[in-house]
């Protein structure tokens, strides 16, 4: 018995027992995009156990939009997931839409998909480049920051704000965009491909990148149903579910694009996916700019009625106009009782609202449903059984963003 | 769409008789109302039958009415990617009662049912780990109900003699101010001095 093990357990001071270890994995770590934190139980450098504790950023946003007006409450969807804050309007929209029975003119509805598609566009390059950044790579957040940097200036040369945009509104866009800036948008829609496959170089065929990647949270078929994943969670794993192929909203269902579906279910999959579905966003921005330039693109870019504005124009000119005008800020529109569940594919995946209304000026309840809820949710079960150092790699490719998680 | 919706009304109703209480079909959604006891066992022929086939937990939240008898409305919203269709299912629940769990046939339904647990205070049974998820740790009552104030009951604040964070009531500079902007003509019932009997006499 000279291997130190049998009969000499009584020996062994508490300290030399083996036991589990526990760490806290933020909330302030570089990894965790964001104020999440995980208890880690460990045995040795594999993680047993998986705890998030999540809420540090929670703001009552479900809450808040009970007192508030319609109206008042689309910028808090531009708070949630921040990485692409026109993705989260539409929902709002489209659950005020069906309710009250609005239909979005054609421009309008042309706009909002040009502005949804570059959302995918800006969440997949800080979803890839700083996922590749936790594995190691500095160079691909400084490049794709300086393409992000040209889409949000899009942003506020349409709306006037980078980020929290409120630029889609019950009924439509706020305001029409400029001719120039289909122009420059269409400009860069022809470098950025450039741009990709720069990325691309960098990162595919990398042997640490991949070594990192494949075969790490590998995901199933049925894990992914059963834990409520959408989006590119359930394309990375085979699925080839889309809500813009499967459930069309706004006028998808005219746009020519393919959904690329991964194989093995593991983060190389997943960050292939992106990567395409980036390609695939912009065919749908070079078609949008086609339509939205047609003699049938032209036109308002809002439902007039309750729920928009009158024109400023018309607010010289009008009395009734006026009024409109003072009523729908102050007051409201009135949107009628029901209940509807309204749901985008969002670039994280199925981003809805359930919204119930009384027939008043604001909502009774609305509960936001985020897809990055769910797939952190599986944290502990896609982490388990893997290294300390995957968990970084894990989280990245869950594409979790704590504004939409809390709340 | 219609049309086959309320097929699968039909067949949910033919069924599953016991549980259902009423369907309807607004909005091109489906809504199923059922019984709370039957929750788990109705979630597992809609996981299972070939025609349901309802193969992802979308959300489960609940709605508070404080006026009625069975003031919690839970909701459930179920989607199929197999049949691309999607389904609410609604059941009352008394103050008082446990929901049953569904974590053992969605594992997706654990997060959601400590969220409504955590802003309700509703109760489900058989679930393996019911903490509060999104308040903070220690947080005392639940905050979607109607009659929790915005504002809160407590704020917190680093404290510089104490070298710690404390906790402390509410104390508002200016009072919190909740403005009805209703139109007095559509919105809130103004009942002048006088007038409730003939109204009572009428109802």
């Amino acid at each position: 018995m000279m291997d130190g093990g049998k009969g000499f357990e009584d020996a062994q001071t508490g300290e030399q027992k083996i036991r589990n270890f526990n760490i806290n994995f933020g909330p302030q770590h570089p990894a965790a995009h964001g104020v999440l934190r995980l208890v880690l139980e460990l045995d040795g450098e594999i993680v047993e156990r998986c705890d998030p504790h999540i809420g540090l950023l929670h703001r009552g946003t479900e809450k808040l939009m009970e007192s508030r007006t319609y109206l008042q409450n689309l910028p808090y969807f531009d708070r949630l997931d921040y990485v692409a804050p026109m993705n989260q309007e539409h929902a709002w929209c489209l659950a005020i839409e069906k309710l009250t029975g609005t239909v979005v003119p054609r421009r309008g509805s042309l706009i909002r998909v040009l502005y949804s598609e570059i959302g995918r566009i800006l969440n997949h390059l800080l979803n890839i480049t700083t996922q590749a950044m936790d594995v190691g790579a500095l160079t691909p957040p400084l490049w794709g920051f300086e393409e992000r940097e040209k889409l949000m200036i899009f942003y506020e040369r349409a709306c006037g704000a980078r980020l929290h945009a409120a630029y889609f509104r019950p009924g439509g866009v706020h305001q029409d965009l400029p001719p120039e800036l289909l122009d420059d948008i269409e400009t860069w829609a022809n470098e950025f491909p450039k741009v990709i496959s720069d990325i691309d170089e960098l990162l595919s065929e990398n042997r640490i990148f991949k070594q990192r990647n494949a075969d790490i949270g590998v995901v199933t078929e049925q894990d992914a149903l059963d834990w409520g994943f959408s989006g590119v969670m359930v394309r990375g794993s085979g699925m080839a579910w889309d809500l813009r192929r499967a459930q069309p909203y706004e006028c998808y269902d005219e746009f020519d694009f393919q959904i690329p579906v991964g194989k093995n279910g593991d983060c190389y999959d997943r960050y292939l996916v992106r990567m395409e579905e980036m390609r695939q966003s912009l065919r749908i921005i070079h078609q949008s700019i086609e339509k939205l330039r047609a003699p049938e693109g032209k036109g308002d870019v809002m439902a007039r009625g309750k729920l928009s504005p009158p024109s400023r124009k018309d607010m010289k000119t009008s009395m009734e106009a006026l009024i409109h005008h003072f009523k729908l800020y102050t007051e409201g529109f009135h949107v009628p009782p029901g209940e509807v569940y309204a749901a985008v594919e969002a670039p994280k995946g199925e981003f809805g609202v359930y919204l119930v209304a009384d027939g008043t000026n604001r909502p009774y309840k609305a509960k936001i449903r985020a897809p990055g809820y769910l797939h952190l949710q599986a944290m502990d079960f896609v982490a388990g059984g893997h290294q300390l150092a995957d968990v970084a790699a894990i989280i990245g490719t869950m594409d979790v963003v704590f504004g939409e998680i809390d709340r | 769409m219609t049309q086959d919706l309320q097929d699968l009304a039909d067949l949910i109703t033919q069924k599953q008789g016991d549980a259902v209480i009423g369907t309807d079909i607004a909005f091109g959604e489906l809504t199923v109302e059922i019984t709370p006891a039957s929750v788990p066992d109705f979630v597992e022929f809609l996981k299972t039958d070939r025609e349901c086939r309802f193969s992802t937990l979308i959300d489960i939240t609940a709605v508070d009415y404080p006026t009625r008898d069975k003031r919690f409305d839970v909701v459930w919203h179920f989607l199929s990617m197999y049949q691309n269709h999607r389904i609410r299912v609604r059941a009352r629940v008394r103050e008082s009662d446990m929901v049953p769990s569904i974590v053992e046939v969605y594992p997706a339904a654990n997060w959601f049912e400590r969220e409504v647990f955590d802003m309700y205070g509703l109760m489900f049974k058989g679930h393996p780990d019911l903490r509060r998820i999104l308040t903070d740790y220690g947080f005392r009552g639940y905050p979607l109900r109607k009659d929790f104030p915005t504002t809160g009951y407590t704020e917190v604040r680093y404290d510089e003699a104490l070298k710690r964070v404390v906790y402390e009531p509410v104390n508002l500079v200016q009072e919190y101010r909740q403005f009805d902007f209703m139109s007095p003509w559509e919105g809130a019932e103004y009942i002048l001095p006088g007038d409730e009997k003939p109204e009572a006499a009428k109802g």
